[in-house]
């Protein structure tokens, strides 16, 4: 299904920001032209040097679709991120950003069909903008997320978290409360969640996604409803 | 634009020019970008068509798309999500050696690249003819990984990297422009990285 072309170039304004995890802060951004994004859609950031030069960086959407006129995304800091590093070590409340979207109509959810959300660290974040919207509008029992992350401390948004319809594997290090030892994401998990007629939505890592396509394949998930967001080393 | 406040970035005088606006050099890394699982294609099962707008629709199979002439690249790949790679070898054959032998008609103006998964983009025929354009499954001198398209992809490097189809199947020329899997999704019919075309509208 085509989705409208995304929009010009718009300055965004930083009204809040605050931090997820040691590694990741939340951006929430007020949009001059604000236009209602679809959950697993992204923005992109451009920032200008003096001389013109420009580094621009996509990042999923964390909020659900709402007329707030507002966004939130959240960054990961990579030690070598030219972008993210902007972000994490300068930005303040206040600050301006030149921002175009939202982009992209394939990883998105419309909020009313049942959906397999399988997030690997980071990979949560559009994930979480699904989950949201599903919660908002009454429509939980249509999602299951899945989220792996290495330790309790990476884990981003584990506030809201806590819900019948979401699981927090841990692959190195587990919370005393858990009562699933650390350990890879596995076909297990994995079968306990699955819903018949869903569509996969894998995102994380390229190794992350190409081990859970694997697994939901031996399962017997069809190949052709798994859709998959994967990144690499793009800070 | 005016500047975003005290960012100097890695721009100025140091900058490599052979980097397109907004790109970066990722040096040895080749991250796997794609919207599917990746496939399981043995090479007894793959083929390449041309066909649409062509005097002779052409199938092949991998032996025999491997017995044409060869034709190698050596040069520089850009993703539009911003990282660029240098020295990339890559060794298969000129799509101007397939055209050749399907003879498109003096109607066709644009191209439809599809994969074995589904996967669609769409192509100026002057952006795949003239030398510009494989079908490749070599990578620096090894067989393509499936992890980046192989047994093999098509591969248009002058253009952002999501032209180069990976698992690809074929082309189909057509008398107009039709947009494929990430161009109705708001990315741009053409994707030349060094006027940043990214999105529609760029």
């Amino acid at each position: 299904m085509a989705v409208p072309a995304p929009g010009p170039w718009q300055v965004a304004t930083v009204e809040k920001l605050w931090r997820e995890t040691e590694r990741a802060k939340t951006f929430r951004l007020g949009l001059v032209a604000p236009s209602r994004h679809l959950a697993g859609q992204h923005y992109v950031v451009r920032l200008t040097a003096a001389d013109g030069y420009t580094a621009q960086r996509s990042y999923s959407v964390a909020s659900p679709p709402d007329d707030s006129g507002e966004i939130e995304i959240t960054v990961e800091r990579l030690d070598d991120g030219e972008v993210s590093t902007y972000l994490h070590d300068v930005v303040v409340p206040g600050d301006e950003l030149e921002v175009r979207g939202p982009i992209g109509g394939w990883f998105v959810w419309r909020g009313d069909t049942p959906a397999l959300l399988v997030a690997g660290g980071s990979g949560i974040v559009p994930l979480m903008s699904m989950l949201r919207l599903a919660r908002r509008s009454g429509r939980s029992e249509l999602v299951r997320l899945v989220v792996s992350v290495r330790s309790p401390d990476g884990l981003y948004y584990a506030r809201e978290l806590p819900g019948a319809e979401t699981t927090v594997v841990f692959t190195r290090e587990a919370p005393p409360s858990s009562d699933r030892p650390a350990g890879r994401l596995s076909e297990d998990d994995l079968r306990r969640v699955l819903v018949p007629g869903a569509t996969a939505y894998v995102c994380g890592s390229s190794g992350f996604a190409d081990h859970v396509t694997g697994l939901l394949q031996v399962l017997g998930f069809p190949g052709e409803r798994i859709r998959v967001e994967r990144f690499g080393p793009s800070g | 634009m005016r500047p975003t406040r005290d960012f100097t970035g890695r721009g100025g005088p140091g900058r490599d020019p052979k980097l397109p606006p907004g790109q970066y050099d990722i040096g040895s890394d080749w991250p796997v970008l794609s919207a599917e699982a990746t496939p399981n294609l043995p090479t007894s099962e793959w083929t390449f068509a041309i066909e649409g707008l062509v005097r002779n629709p052409v199938t092949w199979t991998w032996d025999e798309i491997r017995a044409l002439e060869p034709a190698s690249y050596e040069g520089a790949i850009h993703c539009v999500t911003t990282w660029s790679k240098f020295g990339t070898r890559f060794g298969g054959v000129s799509v101007d050696t397939l055209l050749a032998a399907a003879v498109p008609l003096p109607s066709a103006s644009h191209a439809v690249a599809y994969s074995h998964t589904g996967y669609t983009t769409n192509l100026p025929l002057g952006d795949i003819t003239g030398g510009r354009a494989w079908v490749v499954w070599d990578y620096d001198g090894r067989p393509l990984e499936v992890a980046h398209g192989g047994p093999a992809r098509l591969l248009v490097p002058h253009l952002y990297f999501w032209k180069s189809a990976k698992w690809v199947a074929g082309l189909r020329l057509l008398d107009h422009d039709e947009r494929g899997f990430w161009e109705v999704n708001g990315y741009h019919d053409r994707g030349d990285p060094w006027l940043e075309q990214r999105y529609q509208g760029d």
